[in-house]
């Protein structure tokens, strides 16, 4: 069971409170997490990464563990703590000011 | 009784605001979508309770909504806008080609006839299309066949704002893009051509060019789908013969440069516009917020200021953000960057705001629900 702590405005969108628990076949990587939760929530899709390059989007980040995962590769599998559900992903909306 | 319902759309979220027939009274209801831009929410003509809002952010991109119930509660649609074949590339802001990208819906407008179809105007400019209630978008990739490639876009982005439908031939439709200009289909979108012939923009190398006039609105009666009005970056000008050829009308107005431009409901030679000082001073001229009423279609203006602050006002009025309802008399509604919105029930003579303290207005839609 992977756990996932979405930004407040994908809750409301997705209609979710807490946390999302999904279950993802094989390695947990960003990609497969991404895959399962918007297969769970389609109205997340292009919201957290381009509906079509898979790219994620610019002012969206990936934590977990107290790691900054948003660079590495979305096929890199997720810490073990994340993929056994110790730790949540936490997709995070990137902070902005002003 | 008849009913107004005022479809807001602000930078932090919607806002519906309903009134019966008076239009003295006022339930706010919001916001909707919290924290999220609202560039435009827009009632079918085919049915009132549908109603369709682009909701975006700078963080989770695009996301379509609809209501089939007015406004209570909303489903999230599609939200998948690619361009049609290799979209190839337009003119970026220092001259070189750049790929056309999908940044955000501008502006939805649902048919007149099907509730089920709704077009929707896109940055990079481009027109889309729903056949499926917004589940599904295609482009109409003849508009951007139109020269697309020579497009350049304004300080605002390249964006499709203006889409107007003819009602009297489901072919013909009108839209305009800042800064390609405006263009009309008459085969229901499969082929378009320019449509900016009379008009003079100095901010371009050829102030008479075929394309690269930065419309800023068009409007249109419903009685006369020939006559087109016009806001431009500068300029109000006014077309007899659907677009073929444009002339100004800017007559006595303090300011020529402006946003907004809407026709009164049942007089389809008063047309209203809200005088902006300059392109880069977005405020009305002289700290005084003033509408500006035409009843002879233009030349000819009067200043509108019953209600309206008259000293110290520095709000904007944003292309999409003044409509009029279809009661008797006419009421006439605009939202200002301030977060007001005001109403006038008499065509413009009188003005109160019905709320004052909104993120900025983006859009402003009106349904008149009998």
């Amino acid at each position: 069971m992977i756990r996932v702590v979405l930004p407040v405005h994908l809750r409301t969108l997705a209609r979710v409170s807490g946390e999302v628990q999904l279950d993802v076949p094989g390695v947990a990587t960003q990609c497969s997490v991404l895959d399962a939760l918007e297969a769970r929530h389609p109205m997340l899709r292009g919201t957290i990464r381009d509906h079509t390059t898979k790219r994620r989007r610019a002012y969206v980040r990936f934590f977990a563990c107290q790691q900054d995962l948003s660079n590495e590769l979305p096929d890199t599998p997720l810490p073990d703590a994340v993929s056994i559900g110790a730790e949540p992903f936490v997709v995070v909306g990137a902070m902005a000011g002003g | 009784m008849s009913q107004v319902r005022i479809l807001v759309g602000t930078r932090k979220g919607a806002f519906v605001l309903s009134a019966d027939a008076k239009r003295e009274r006022w339930d706010v209801s919001g916001p909707h979508f919290a924290g999220w831009e609202i560039y435009h929410i827009k009632g079918s003509p085919a049915d009132p309770n549908r109603l369709y809002a682009s909701q975006c952010s700078s963080w989770f991109g695009q996301v379509v909504q609809r209501s089939d119930d007015g406004g209570k509660s909303w489903e999230p649609v599609g939200n998948e806008f690619v361009y049609d074949g290799v979209p190839g590339t337009h003119l970026w802001y220092d001259g070189t080609p750049h790929p056309w990208a999908f940044a955000r819906v501008w502006h939805l407008e649902p048919s007149l006839t099907d509730r089920e179809t709704v077009y929707a105007g896109v940055e990079d400019a481009a027109l889309f299309r729903s056949n499926d209630s917004g589940q599904t978008w295609q482009e109409l990739p003849g508009l951007r066949d139109c020269s697309g490639s020579y497009w350049q876009p304004g300080a605002g982005g390249m964006c499709l704002h203006t889409i107007v439908q003819d009602p009297s031939d489901p072919g013909r439709i009108f839209v305009a893009i800042s800064a390609a200009g405006a263009f009309r289909t008459d085969d229901a979108g499969k082929t378009w051509q320019p449509i900016n012939r009379g008009l003079h923009s100095e901010q371009i190398p050829d102030p008479k060019a075929e394309v690269g006039h930065c419309v800023h609105s068009i409007a249109m009666h419903p009685s006369r789908p020939n006559v087109l009005f016009m806001q431009k970056h500068w300029d109000v000008m006014r077309s007899d013969d659907a677009g073929e050829s444009w002339r100004e009308v800017s007559g006595n107005l303090p300011s020529d440069f402006g946003f907004p431009i809407a026709v009164h409901a049942h007089d389809p030679e008063t047309i209203y516009v809200v005088p902006i000082k300059s392109d880069s001073e977005h405020y009305p001229p002289d700290g005084k917020l003033r509408v500006y009423r035409s009843h002879t279609g233009g030349n000819q203006w009067e200043a509108l200021t019953n209600g309206l602050p008259q000293r110290d006002c520095y709000v904007n009025v944003l292309r999409d953000a003044m409509a009029v309802d279809s009661l008797d008399p006419c009421g006439v509604y605009f939202g200002t960057t301030g977060g007001q919105v005001y109403a006038s029930p008499n065509g413009g003579d009188d003005w109160a705001p019905i709320v004052r303290d909104l993120p900025a207005v983006l859009s402003v839609e009106v349904q008149t629900l009998r």
